[in-house]
């Protein structure tokens, strides 16, 4: 499968689940779903069969809310039975609604928005006085980035020269229940990473060529400066009547929506 | 009543630089880790022989706690350190969700417990850390008592896989406890064997237990004194054995009397061995600034306030 197809599999997915689960962040799952099926297909080496080898590449999400991605992206590389995403945000399923360690190939449970950062960083930092070469890559998202918590990390990175660091930012644009430029504006967003002392790149969030070139290019760049790609993406992306919309964070298809979106996925 | 005698006095939180210097020393797992408070956290040892393993975070806790959750993760046990208050009011989240909910083996050590850090005052003086992570599922608390059990305890640690809240503090208090013990995890200590009442004790209210032991000896009254160093999990056997002979109990501890050792003890006894109790601790307030000896005596944390509650409990019988 290449990413694209896969891509494409993520959102079907997670449109089932969280139709199924009458769940939310459908919004926040979809604009992330290209960044996640290129790292899983393209860019991360993670052997689905050895979720805990030690060599393996580590992968952190931080927006634990908009898990499903997650989860059917792991279901789908062959981490668990695809079928057990069934039971996704259902009573007494491991699949919780907010992203949970206890999945394989998960590295750490998130859903309060601002701690995962700095677990990186720690990886990262593990890794370096290891001296092992696996890849480090956290997602987070961009209302996000209004936690304090997450520049804390931001400030340290630099200082123990973690080039082995990769941030990535998935700049939708929306938060819960507002635009970012009218919640907490975030721009200058390249001048503020610049101005911290990280090396920013920004790319089309939804282009695989980009992700792919952009991620590899810079984690293979031993400079002594970490990374942070600001992605600029779609929130909903893919379905027209989520795109951009701020409703779409929170609600769920109900079974005329669903079969909706199916189809427009399907043709694309 | 058993003789305790000291030759020396330091604070625990010199038992807690020792005892990672120690550790830096023989177990290169251990990684350092401070919230810009390296010499009050008595780190000096550690940080001149273990520079590589060493994070100086900067006073930013939040990102302390997820960066050892990171090395965590990477096999190495990361010790987090800071005050009492900002190592957990100031981090429950990131406790509660990278530490306690990942099962991460992260060891918060935390200084200046309690109102004996004296004259910074009440925002500093948490008394109600131990409530915080007693609630927290997965996290062993431990309250040590003096400088060589705080020593013993900060070696202990690292041989166990899991969350750890170690509380120490500022203060400079006699050493009595032995200096080549070996420290177990929930394991309480019987400081003196007696027959009247119980007195559970934690961390810098034993020394005081023991002077009351030694007011009420010469009253007649023979008192068993227990140090309970870790307040979870909890020595029940220990605690419904001495009860269950006692037949009466008093609580002392430099916290909250809400959330406690004391209602620890309570809850157990009142579900196994309904026994009458009489707690000290702090009654639903918060600290002032002072000298530690004047703040325990303004809230009645000492010697003699635990001489009145044995008092008050015997007659309860
Ligand atoms: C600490 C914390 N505060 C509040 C929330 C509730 N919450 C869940 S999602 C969300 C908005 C997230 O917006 P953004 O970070 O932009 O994510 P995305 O657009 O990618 O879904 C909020 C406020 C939370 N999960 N954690
Ligand atoms: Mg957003």
């Amino acid at each position: 499968m290449d990413s694209k197809s896969l891509a494409l599999q993520v959102r079907m997915k997670v449109l089932e689940m969280v139709h199924h689960a009458n769940a939310s962040h459908v919004g926040g799952a979809f604009s992330m779903a290209d960044i996640l099926a290129v790292l899983y297909n393209e860019v991360l080496t993670i052997d689905p069969q050895h979720p805990g080898d030690p060599h393996r590449d580590r992968f952190f999400l931080s927006k634990g809310h908009a898990c499903s991605a997650l989860y059917a992206t792991l279901g789908l590389q062959g981490f668990f039975p695809l079928e057990q995403l069934d039971t996704y945000a259902m009573d007494g399923s491991m699949f919780l609604s907010h992203t949970s360690h206890k999945i394989p190939g998960v590295e750490i449970s998130s859903g309060s928005l601002g701690h995962v950062l700095s677990i990186a960083t720690g990886v990262a930092f593990a890794a370096k006085l290891k001296k092992t070469t696996f890849k480090v890559v956290c997602l987070v998202s961009d209302g996000e980035l209004n936690e304090g918590s997450n520049w804390e990390p931001i400030m340290l990175a630099p200082q123990h020269k973690l080039d082995n660091l990769v941030l990535i930012i998935d700049y939708n644009k929306i938060q819960s229940l507002g635009f970012v430029k009218d919640v907490i504006d975030l721009e200058p967003l390249r001048a503020k990473f610049e101005s911290f002392r990280w090396e920013v790149v920004e790319i089309d969030g939804h282009n695989h060529e980009e992700i792919t070139d952009t991620v590899t290019t810079v984690s293979n760049n031993k400079n002594g400066i970490p990374k942070v790609i600001i992605a600029h993406t779609i929130k909903g992306k893919g379905v027209d009547y989520m795109e951009n919309t701020i409703l779409w964070h929170y609600r769920s298809p109900n079974i005329d929506l669903y079969n909706n979106a199916l189809k427009q996925l399907g043709t694309t | 009543m058993k003789k305790y005698t000291f030759t020396d006095k330091k604070d625990t939180r010199s038992g807690f630089g020792a005892g990672i210097a120690e550790l830096g020393r023989s177990n290169p797992k251990v990684i350092a880790l401070c919230a810009d408070l390296v010499a009050s956290l008595k780190l000096d040892t550690f940080i001149k022989e273990n520079p590589e393993r060493f994070i100086q975070v900067g006073i930013a806790e939040a990102n302390m706690i997820g960066v050892s959750a990171g090395l965590a993760l990477s096999g190495y046990i990361p010790y987090a350190t800071t005050f009492a208050n900002f190592g957990s009011g100031r981090v429950y989240d990131q406790i509660r969700q990278s530490v306690a909910y990942s099962g991460t083996n992260v060891k918060i050590c935390v200084s200046h417990a309690g109102l004996t850090l004296g004259e910074d005052g009440a925002t500093h003086q948490i008394l109600e850390d131990l409530a915080m992570m007693r609630a927290m599922p997965e996290m062993t608390v431990i309250n040590p008592c003096d400088y060589n059990q705080t020593k013993a305890a900060t070696i202990a640690i690292a041989d166990y896989n899991g969350p750890v809240y170690l509380r120490f503090g500022r203060p400079v208090m006699p050493i009595f406890t032995a200096d080549d013990q070996k420290f177990e995890i929930g394991k309480a200590w019987t400081v003196n064997e007696g027959k009247d009442v119980s007195i559970f004790a934690t961390g810098h209210l034993v020394w005081e237990a023991i002077l009351a032991g030694e007011i009420l000896e010469q009253e007649g009254i023979d008192a068993e004194i227990i140090n309970i160093h870790t307040i979870k999990p909890l020595d029940n056997e220990a605690i419904l054995k001495s009860a269950s002979k006692t037949r009466c109990v008093v609580t002392a501890e430099e916290h909250q009397l809400n959330g406690g050792l004391g209602d620890a003890v309570c809850q157990l006894l009142s579900r196994n061995m309904p026994t009458p109790v009489e707690m000290i601790g702090v009654n639903n307030s918060f600290g002032e600034s002072g000298t530690p000896a004047q703040l325990m005596e303004k809230y009645g944390l000492n010697a003699k306030s635990i001489v009145e509650s044995v008092r008050k409990v015997i007659a309860r019988k």
